[in-house]
């Protein structure tokens, strides 16, 4: 159980009193408030105050009077103060005189939100001493995160090794494979694990949005931008940002990111103040971004930039009978979903799950046994309830042989069209493209049905 | 188990909460209905600030509503404010019968003048269930992916989850069975 902080309220008004003190109480934080200097002092010398919030305008002493008199009592209190927009500069002698911060009223509650714990944070991790972990079966694992197979291990040594360090990760691997689950265990075991991580899909937005995602916008930047908005390496601030699927960004934005990473200042979009934020960046990617630098398509310093420390995550057929561990978590996750009482898995369905090779990896998997669960009707899935109509195929999945994208997808097109008899809709909803983009392929390869 | 009541205050249409009905259910096993409100709350409404007071709000929906049991979130289309703070989503009472959730700022189109319907319903759902959260008594959870982690401005609505933590909801089950 992590210790509650206690905080001091001290304002002269009633209604200010009780309105912070309701606001802080769902933070889970202890409070006490005071009305005046003098009975600010009174409770401070029987209580000890993690964060003291200081209304610098009262009827007798002053704010300022009383930050230097706790001050004195006690030079590492963390005191901020709340000014009126008028005294400003009465506010920047109150730095000097020792305050943590301040802010002016009325309170942006995001300011007020983030200075408060900013401060605590500091406190805290300093409180803490905090150990980081010292041994791999330590590590923090995000909940879905499973596997004890000898590649996994291999990764969760690296996550242990990385997380340590502020060092810029770079995660491959095909899709499906989790890339997202080793970020956010990274996240979870860094010493930023109190801070956000930020998730930026790069290949679901289109350059135009990307970069006011990315770095955010003023007010007024574009036709309707009627609100300041900040982007995701501003709400990384302190915190990491994860960059998925990385190798689909254009030029421009490369440009951008490795100026953004390097120096770790931006300006929003249509501003002109120059914004720093402290985050760490792990970026994903299922393509080979070597050949992408050597075909030009990605900038070679931005490639090294990333490709600090990679993480390499091994396809699902790989991995031994993580399948079956995994099968039996997603199936206690969706039964328990679904209100099903289903409790294993038949001898034919777990020895197919074995053999199977899993194109679409722990994605794959997960949608299979979700399908699986709604149409079972016994207490164990069997291989009707998963969704491969030609099973007989598929343990002998031919090794590709044809080396271009087009030509893969060709094939895999026309296969999951026969394995669902040409079922258009049916297989577009497999293939996950909707059904005119399916029709445009059939074009486009000249597929035929061949009865 | 008494269902949770979401009451629209003088909004007429409230498509949008049959809407989002579903999968508030779904994330968070209970159940949810319908009942709408309707209060004089001019009382709340600050000339100065152009803005409603929500914890008045929250006292007029107490003395207006007579269901025993069960939790309450009133929404409204108004922004709202508490002394001292530019602007809040909305407030609850911790560990209490009623909260509140405005609809004002999380319209896509105040921030970018876009209109974004999905995005306007998730942050719709992480308000309703972060409130009603603070009705059972929860504080905010350091986890970002919870739908308790604290918010403060839209962004950090969008970054943070939509569901509760397993702890949380631990709490929420343990208050529903006693
Ligand atoms: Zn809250
Ligand atoms: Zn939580």
């Amino acid at each position: 159980m992590e210790k509650k902080n206690k905080l001091l309220i001290v304002d002269d008004e009633e209604i200010v009193r009780q309105s912070l003190k309701a606001w802080f109480l769902e933070d889970g934080y202890e409070i006490d408030i005071a009305e005046d200097a003098e009975a600010a002092l009174r409770l401070y010398e029987k209580n000890k105050y993690d964060l003291i919030l200081l209304d610098i305008k009262m009827p007798g002493m002053s704010g300022m009077d009383l930050l230097i008199k706790l001050k004195e009592f006690d030079p590492d209190a963390i005191i901020i103060l709340i000014t009126a927009y008028a005294s400003v500069s009465s506010a920047v002698k109150a730095l000097k005189n020792g305050a943590y911060d301040y802010i002016t009223k009325p309170i942006d509650p995001d300011e007020l939100s983030h200075v408060v714990k900013n401060a605590l944070n500091q406190k805290n991790l300093k409180d803490e001493n905090i150990q980081l972990k010292t041994s791999i079966d330590e590590i923090i694992k995000p909940e879905n995160l499973i596997g004890d197979s000898p590649k996994m291990k291999e990764v969760y040594s690296l996550i242990h090794t990385v997380s340590q360090t502020d060092t810029t990760v770079l995660i491959l691997g095909d899709s499906g494979t989790g890339k997202e689950l080793v970020a956010k265990a990274i996240h979870l075991n860094s010493k930023r694990k109190y801070f956000p991580l930020v998730t930026v899909n790069c290949g679901a937005l289109p350059e135009s949005i990307l970069e006011s995602e990315l770095f955010g916008h003023e007010k007024g930047a574009f036709t309707g931008a009627h609100y300041k908005r900040k982007g995701k390496f501003e709400m990384a601030n302190g915190g990491t940002i994860f960059l998925d699927e990385i190798g689909t960004i254009s030029h421009k934005v490369q440009i951008e990111l490795l100026r953004v990473i390097e120096t770790k200042e931006f300006m929003r979009v249509g501003g002109s103040e120059t914004i720093k934020s402290d985050f760490r960046v792990i970026a994903a990617t299922n393509e080979n971004l070597q050949n992408l630098v050597n075909s030009g398509q990605f900038r070679e310093d931005l490639y090294y930039r990333l490709n600090v420390f990679n993480i390499q995550l091994p396809p699902l057929r790989e991995r031994g009978d993580d399948v079956i561990l995994l099968a039996d978590y997603f199936l206690n996750k969706f039964s328990s979903a679904m209100n099903k009482k289903i409790s294993s898995f038949d001898e034919e369905a777990i020895k197919f799950m074995q053999d199977y090779y899993w194109p679409g990896n722990v994605r794959e998997l997960e949608n299979a046994i979700e399908r699986a669960v709604v149409v079972c009707h016994k207490d164990k899935i069997t291989l009707d309830d998963l969704p491969f109509k030609v099973i007989k195929n598929v343990k002998e999945e031919e090794p590709l042989t044809e080396r271009s994208l087009e030509a893969i997808e060709k094939k895999h097109i026309e296969k999951i069209l026969s394995e669902n008899n040409w079922n258009i809709s049916k297989s577009a909803e497999e293939l996950q493209i909707d059904r005119v983009t399916l029709y445009n392929k059939i074009k486009k390869y000249g597929l035929r049905k061949n009865n | 188990m008494t269902p949770v009541i979401l009451a629209p205050i003088n909004i007429d249409n409230h498509f949008l909460l049959d809407e989002i009905i579903p999968e508030l259910e779904y994330i968070s096993k209970i159940k949810f209905i319908i009942k709408p409100l309707n209060i004089d709350i001019s009382k709340a409404f600050s000339e100065e600030r152009g803005q409603y007071h929500s914890t008045i709000i929250l006292k007029l929906m107490l003395e207006n509503l007579n269901e025993e049991n069960s939790k309450v979130v009133g929404i409204v289309k108004n922004d709202l404010f508490i002394p001292v703070l530019t602007y809040v989503f909305g407030e609850a009472q911790l560990d209490g019968k009623c909260s509140l959730v405005s609809l004002f700022r999380l319209h896509e189109e105040f921030y970018s003048g876009n209109s974004d319907k999905n995005l306007l319903k998730q942050r719709t759902i992480k308000e309703i269930l972060h409130e009603l959260g603070h009705n059972f008594g929860l504080i905010h959870c350091k986890d970002w992916e919870c739908v308790m982690h604290s918010s403060s401005s839209i962004e950090e609505v969008d970054i943070k989850g939509i569901k509760y933590c397993k702890s949380c909801i631990q709490i929420i089950n343990k208050k529903l069975k006693s």
